[in-house]
């Protein structure tokens, strides 16, 4: 029979109470750490995916209307540009690789992209990871209508290799804009865990003379998508200082990990919100600890006049409490993993099915010892106010009365 | 000659009284109590007998005077010493019983070793079956008799071998023949263990089971006082 054991008797006696208070500090230390993690592994992950690519050649706009469009498949693209254009920045010495993409058609809402092969010949999505196809596809013929289907689209619309599909008209989906032409899956992408799973790859021209499409736009291309050589970042100021500096009929977005670094800059005060509402969760949760145990106090009194009677020393029922507030959050913070399980695996499901964006929600993040480690902290300060009430118990008079 | 295990000298404890003055509850000017005997002290309500015994268990702090328990004054010593050397020395059983209904019988016992000699669960459940509660151990208070509680309270107070066991009218909520009992079994289970037993009742039949009864209103001047006031 230990403090512990009165502890534990204590948090029996008044399970509702002590239920109620550890679950809003599951809450609690749930939010704050989903809130943590998707913050930091949305921002990690969106700055660190580029496809394999340093930079992306639009019309002139917005960088980060660029990178979206072409790198995320999100968001509309800023205009077209001459195929001239691709030819140059394709022979500038210090490009490696420069891949014309083209968009404005989708299927039932998923993007269909036209491509060059060299996207999947010579593209490394990831340090040492290409695209790969699920067994018994193949690549698309350039000169076909075939379509390499990706692997999020392929389960979402029951696409297989050999099915057949009308492309619609826009990147909105509008059944009344069916295109006239066929288009046969040839191939499924294996996951990559990349917006590419999001997307219907076709061929460049597939796209550039798909029925209703303006004919003077035909060699037009919606960007292009650029891999400097290796050592060449000065390469990259050069670019960036020629395309958007001297000229004004294009936009070079370079490097993409940087514009979308600039997107996280510009949301940062949603993130400061964020953090703030579970931060005030976080202390309200506190506060019914405090709550909780104090206006129990009163029924308690006699108990701890009895235990004072029976040897207690102050300290020890002041300790007490203290351990009861910082079990409470200790549960509560057992359980907060729970919860932070929950809403990680939502939230990464909502934004996978989004942008084809795959957070590593299993990953440690230090938040995952401060967090629980700070309520627990909290959750014993919470307990000091009704511990100093225990403290002061007057045991003589609460014990028995005065004759 | 043996010192006596409790001897109290000049001890005075005051009370403030609601309009601010000052009232005298106990005036002790010399009481002993020697090891392994049994006194009852008799008094009335308002003889200041409850105040008396917390003062003697270091309950609360006398303003004057000494209270040497087996040759430490307990008025001498700070709080969280008093509390030490009563859950050592000392086992109280209260008119109410005091136990914690949230604990079964044994735990009640063994929180009773807790802040003193250390729990010894075997010990505490021997004190159980000594008072007849050999089946009741995992019982929660509720769910015994009064008699039956009151001999937990009991086997608490025994709980850490103490030198004096004090009782508040221990016999005050139990029908006459649970209170002969439970007297008897205070008395016996006392003698057993060696522990002085100084108890205070108003009830001539627990008086008159004691070969030395003591008035309280001789003892506590303070009592006297306002007897005759």
């Amino acid at each position: 029979m230990n403090l512990w054991r009165i502890v534990f008797k204590s948090l029996r006696q008044h399970a509702l109470s002590t239920c109620v208070t550890a679950f809003s500090i599951a809450l609690a230390g749930g939010l704050l750490m989903s809130v943590w993690v998707v913050k930091e592994q949305s921002q990690a992950t969106f700055t660190g995916v580029n496809e394999g690519f340093d930079a992306v050649l639009g019309a002139r706009g917005s960088k980060l209307q660029l990178v979206l469009n072409a790198i995320f498949n999100l968001e509309a693209s800023p205009g077209n540009l001459a195929w001239s254009d691709y030819q140059d920045i394709k022979n500038n010495p210090s490009v490696e690789l420069a891949v014309p993409i083209a968009v404005g058609d989708n299927y039932h809402g998923f993007r269909l992209v036209g491509t060059s092969p060299e996207l999947f010949d010579k593209t490394e999505y990831a340090p040492g990871k290409k695209f790969e196809l699920q067994p018994g596809g193949a690549w698309f013929d350039p000169a076909r209508r075939d379509a390499v289907v990706g692997d999020f689209v392929a389960r979402k619309m029951n696409l297989k290799v050999g099915d057949t599909f009308h492309p619609f008209h826009g990147l909105i989906f509008n059944e009344n804009n069916q295109h006239s032409e066929t288009y046969v899956v040839v191939g499924i992408l294996k996951p990559s865990n990349t917006p590419a799973d999001r997307v219907i790859w076709i061929p460049l021209e597939g796209i550039q003379k798909m029925s209703g499409h303006d004919p003077r736009a035909a060699t037009d291309v919606s960007a292009v998508l650029v891999k400097l050589k290796a050592g060449s970042a000065i390469a990259g100021f050069q670019m960036d200082m020629m395309y958007n500096r001297q000229g004004n009929r294009l936009t070079f977005a370079w490097p993409i990990g940087s514009v979308m670094a600039e997107l996280f800059d510009k949301i940062g005060w949603f993130n400061r919100v964020l953090s703030l509402v579970s931060y005030l969760v976080a202390i309200v949760a506190t506060a019914s600890i405090l709550a909780g145990i104090y206006s129990s106090m009163n029924e308690r009194r006699r108990e701890i006049a009895i235990l004072r009677a029976l040897g207690a020393r102050r300290f020890n029922i002041f300790t007490a409490i203290l351990l009861e507030a910082a079990t409470i959050s200790a549960i509560g913070m057992a359980a907060a993993f729970v919860v932070y399980g929950v809403i990680v695996t939502v939230v990464a499901g909502v934004m996978r099915a989004q942008t084809g964006v795959v957070i590593d929600t299993l990953q440690f993040n230090a938040v995952m010892l401060w967090a629980p480690a700070a309520l627990i902290a909290l959750g014993a300060l919470a307990g000091i106010v009704p511990a100093l009430k225990a403290y002061r118990t007057d045991v003589a008079e609460n014990l028995t009365p005065h004759s | 000659m043996p010192e006596p295990l409790l001897h109290i000298r000049g001890l005075k404890k005051s009370f403030t009284t609601p309009d601010g003055g000052s009232q005298l509850i106990v005036d002790v000017p010399d009481f002993s109590l020697d090891a392994q005997i049994q006194i009852a002290l008799a008094g009335e309500s308002g003889s200041g007998k409850t105040t008396f015994l917390n003062l003697i268990a270091g309950i609360l702090k006398p303003d004057a005077g000494e209270i040497l328990l087996d040759g430490t004054d307990m008025a001498a010593l700070a709080e969280p010493k008093r509390d030490r050397l009563r859950a050592e020395k000392i086992g109280y059983i209260f008119q109410t019983f005091n136990l914690l209904q949230g604990y079964t019988c044994l735990e009640n016992v063994l929180l009773g070793m807790a802040f003193g000699a250390g729990v010894d669960k075997h010990f505490a459940e021997g004190l159980l079956k000594r008072v007849g509660l050999a089946d009741r151990l995992h019982h929660r208070p509720r769910q015994l008799s009064t008699g039956q509680q009151q001999r937990v309270a009991v086997a608490r107070a025994l709980a850490n071998k103490p030198k004096l066991v004090l009782a508040d009218e221990p016999t005050g909520n139990l029908d006459q023949k649970n209170a002969r009992e439970s007297l008897a079994l205070i008395r016996e289970a006392c003698r057993e263990n060696g522990a002085a037993l100084l108890i205070v009742s108003h009830d001539r039949e627990v008086l008159a089971q004691f070969d030395q009864v003591q008035q309280l209103d001789r003892i506590n001047q303070a009592a006297k006082t306002e007897a005759t006031a």
